[in-house]
């Protein structure tokens, strides 16, 4: 390989472009300088100026789960980086490959005041403040070591289960000359590797699965990851086994297929969380059986034997006990098993289970009941999907904005659904849909937001304006915190507390502010036609859609109860 | 608050700046206690051995040996097996002499227990024990009646019996 001399800072930006990195959302400052030198004229490298760095990293985040590839997010030191740490918590829980690049004070140099452990100006221990929240962290302190650090961040992020890594660069290094060879090595001598199937495995849970009168598939953000949805659909199809999907899983499998169920969970859709707990045979895909999706342990599908597919052993058995365990990539294990089953099973036709589906989701599926005339959240994300192609990526906020698109709106392909599961932050669906409008330009991309939700990080409007970046925002706009508005009105006697919202902007004016185009809808025909509007615009859009401030996402697990026990009218 | 027996987990890990905080924030972040924690180097410089005890029912074990495995610094982990593992802690312990009687008798324990006396002075003595934390504690309760002064103990560190070696190529 070839050989030169150069700064850090050239090393670096050089180990990005050989990982092909094509764009770094960030903002800069004094420790990050170097770096941003470098960019200066920089050809292969799009830098987007974010607005915050909570913004960057999610952003950054947005662009992995659109694309598949690690998105890259860039902070100075100090505040800069302590800014990126919610957006790193949220890949991290999510599992997403986002690469994190922070500025750091010089680790040595001729000022020993201005130096790591000196508590310098904008010095912030970033490794120890992210270490529980990073799959794994870097500080190079030599210029040579930056290539292989690069390799071996993209390799960790990308990898087995994905996640964030962070690379904190003092800024001698940055700066610092020295001879760098350039590699394709990646050097991780503790990394273990995702494992192959166990064969015995694979053949134990195809017997179990060839056997089950009454089989469902439980599909998580695993099979999103490992790219298995054919898989799951070819599989799903061979057994006639319904398929629900956890939050993270929404997208994972097309939610108009027939054995559709929907999500699981609190807010789950009540046909897949009621034939949950009938399944005689559950095979688990890509989940960690988050408290979300499971609700009370004590009634998880408590009948069913329990095949459990996933690439971290660690989630074998750390919240649901296991029968059957396969620690494997989710798509290897998926055709394995197919390969498997479909000797002992021919493809059946419809059986007493297939009817119970059909008849439990005809009873109980929210999609199936009464369409709303006037434009309350369910009817407009109903009406929202028929506007939408299907290849059309929609993010959400978090809140009763990201649970209402979870029961109402269908997710037909993987990566079409991007929100923030585990961490759950709000403010994360706009930047998001910004990243993934650059990943995906051909593509619509909107963000289903609250009011509450989108003021937390309304200022990426200049970043989406400014970098030409054209999303769409729906604001359910209720002028209250809703979801925690209605936990106190369901669970603390109607006490209102710190939710609402009082003097929103007047979200149209808001977005004009910006140069973004600002639209109102308070119709279903007024919705149709500003969604058309802001689909074909050149810019980014703020739809305001006024909606009532008592309305509850229902049905709902209450805190402590099992799936079944779905409480609520719908 | 017993709530399961006491384990060893063997852990080898890159001898490197940071490992420590990674294995003990871990600990701190998943709700695991630690009872005891040592780290040395091994016989490659590059590696080192972190041997912690820990008390917990078998599921608690279970998510512990594999939640540590994950980590990238960690080269391989173990839990010795019972009853196929040698252990040992040191402890300094301080004591308190009154009077020439009792420092005879202090001496006669320190024999009984084939502990050593590293330092003396008029009204004290320190006494350095390793063994099995049972032979140390056996030791303190006898020390107990004199007056420890001062205590210092290692935790422990230990070893698979004979042959079974926790090696990064096995």
């Amino acid at each position: 390989m070839k050989m030169a001399k150069m700064t850090g800072a050239r090393a670096l930006l050089e180990s990005l472009e050989h990982q092909k990195v094509e764009v770094i959302f960030g903002i800069l400052g004094g420790a990050i300088l170097p770096v941003y030198d470098e960019l200066c004229g920089n050809k292969k490298i799009r830098h987007i100026l974010a607005r915050h760095e909570q913004c960057a990293a999610h952003e950054a985040e947005g662009y992995a789960r659109a694309s598949g590839r690690a998105g890259v997010c860039m902070a100075t030191s100090g505040p800069g980086a302590t800014n990126l740490v919610t957006g790193i918590a949220n890949a991290y829980m999510d599992s997403s490959p986002i690469v994190a690049l922070t500025g750091q004070i010089p680790a040595s140099g001729v000022n020993t005041s201005y130096m790591i452990g000196r508590d310098a100006f904008q010095e912030a221990d970033i490794i120890g403040i992210t270490t529980a929240i990073t799959k794994y962290s870097y500080q190079p302190r030599t210029v040579a070591e930056i290539p292989l650090t690069v390799n071996n961040a993209f390799y960790i992020a990308t990898t087995g289960r994905p996640g964030p890594v962070l690379i904190d660069l003092p800024k001698n290094v940055q700066s610092g000359t020295a001879d760098v060879e350039f590699t394709n090595k990646i050097d991780v001598r503790g990394y273990k590797l995702p494992t192959e199937p166990d064969l015995a495995r694979i053949s134990e849970a195809s017997s179990i699965l060839s056997k089950a009168q009454c089989p469902l598939i439980l599909a998580g953000g695993g099979v999103i990851t490992s790219g298995a949805s054919d898989e799951l659909v070819k599989m799903s199809d061979l057994l006639m086994a319904p398929v629900a999907t956890t939050f993270m899983g929404k997208g994972s499998f097309p939610e108009n297929h027939p054995l559709s169920l929907g999500s699981i969970g609190m807010h789950g859709n009540p046909a897949a969380n009621k034939l949950l707990g009938e399944a005689d045979v559950l095979l688990a895909v890509g989940t960690r059986f988050s408290d979300r999706a499971t609700a009370n342990l004590d009634s998880f599908a408590p009948n069913a034997k329990k095949i459990h597919i996933d690439i971290d052993n660690a989630e074998i058995n750390k919240n649901i006990e296991i029968d059957v365990p396969i620690v494997a990539d989710a798509k290897v294990s998926l055709k394995l098993l197919y390969a498997a089953t479909s000797q002992k099973l021919q493809k059946g036709e419809g059986t007493a289970w297939t009817k119970r589906v059909k008849e439990a989701k005809e009873q109980l599926s929210p999609l199936l009941k009464e369409l709303p005339k006037n434009l309350v959240p369910k009817a407009l994300l109903l009406e929202l999907r028929k506007l939408l192609p299907e290849s059309s990526i929609v993010t959400t906020e978090v809140g009763q904005n990201q649970m209402w698109s979870a029961l109402y709106f269908q997710a037909l392909k993987p990566r079409t659904f991007i929100s923030s599961g585990g961490l759950g932050t709000m403010g994360f669906g706009f930047p998001a849909a910004i990243g993934a409008k650059v990943a995906c330009p051909d593509r619509a991309v909107v963000d289903v937001a609250g009011d509450g939700s989108f003021i937390m990080s309304e200022q990426e409007l200049a970043c989406s304006v400014t970098e030409n970046i054209p999303v769409t925002v729906i604001v359910l706009n209720n002028s209250i915190l809703g979801m925690v508005a209605q936990w106190q009105r369901m669970l603390y006697k109607r006490r209102y507390m710190a939710v609402h919202l009082g003097k929103t902007p007047d979200f149209v004016k808001l977005a004009e502010a910006y140069g973004a185009q600002g639209l109102r809808a308070t119709s279903i025909e007024e919705f149709h036609k500003a969604v058309k509007t802001a689909l074909t615009s050149k810019v980014t859009t703020v739809i305001d859609v006024p909606i009532g401030s008592e309305t509850d996402v229902v049905p709902f697990v209450p805190p402590g109860c099992g799936l079944p026990q779905q409480i609520g009218d719908y | 608050m017993e709530t399961g027996k006491t384990k060893v987990i063997s852990i080898l890990v890159e001898n490197k700046p940071g490992v420590l905080h990674t294995i003990a924030n871990l600990f701190r972040r998943r709700n695991f206690n630690i009872e005891s924690i040592t780290v040395g180097p091994t016989q490659e410089p590059d590696t080192s051995r972190m041997t912690i005890t820990i008390n917990g029912d078998e599921k608690t074990i279970d998510q512990v040996v594999k939640q540590v495995a994950k980590q990238i610094d960690v080269l391989k982990v173990s839990e010795l097996e019972p009853g196929h593992f040698v252990m040992r802690e040191l402890a300094l312990i301080k004591v308190n002499v009154p009077n020439s009687k009792e420092r005879s008798d202090i001496i006669n324990c320190v024999d009984v227990f084939r502990c050593r006396i590293i330092d003396v002075s008029t009204d004290s003595l320190t006494v350095e024990i390793t063994g099995t934390p049972d032979k140390i504690d056996a030791f303190l309760n006898l020390m107990k009646s004199y007056g420890v002064l001062e205590l210092a103990r290692t935790g422990i560190t230990a070893l698979a019996r004979g042959a079974k070696s926790i090696r990064i190529d096995e």
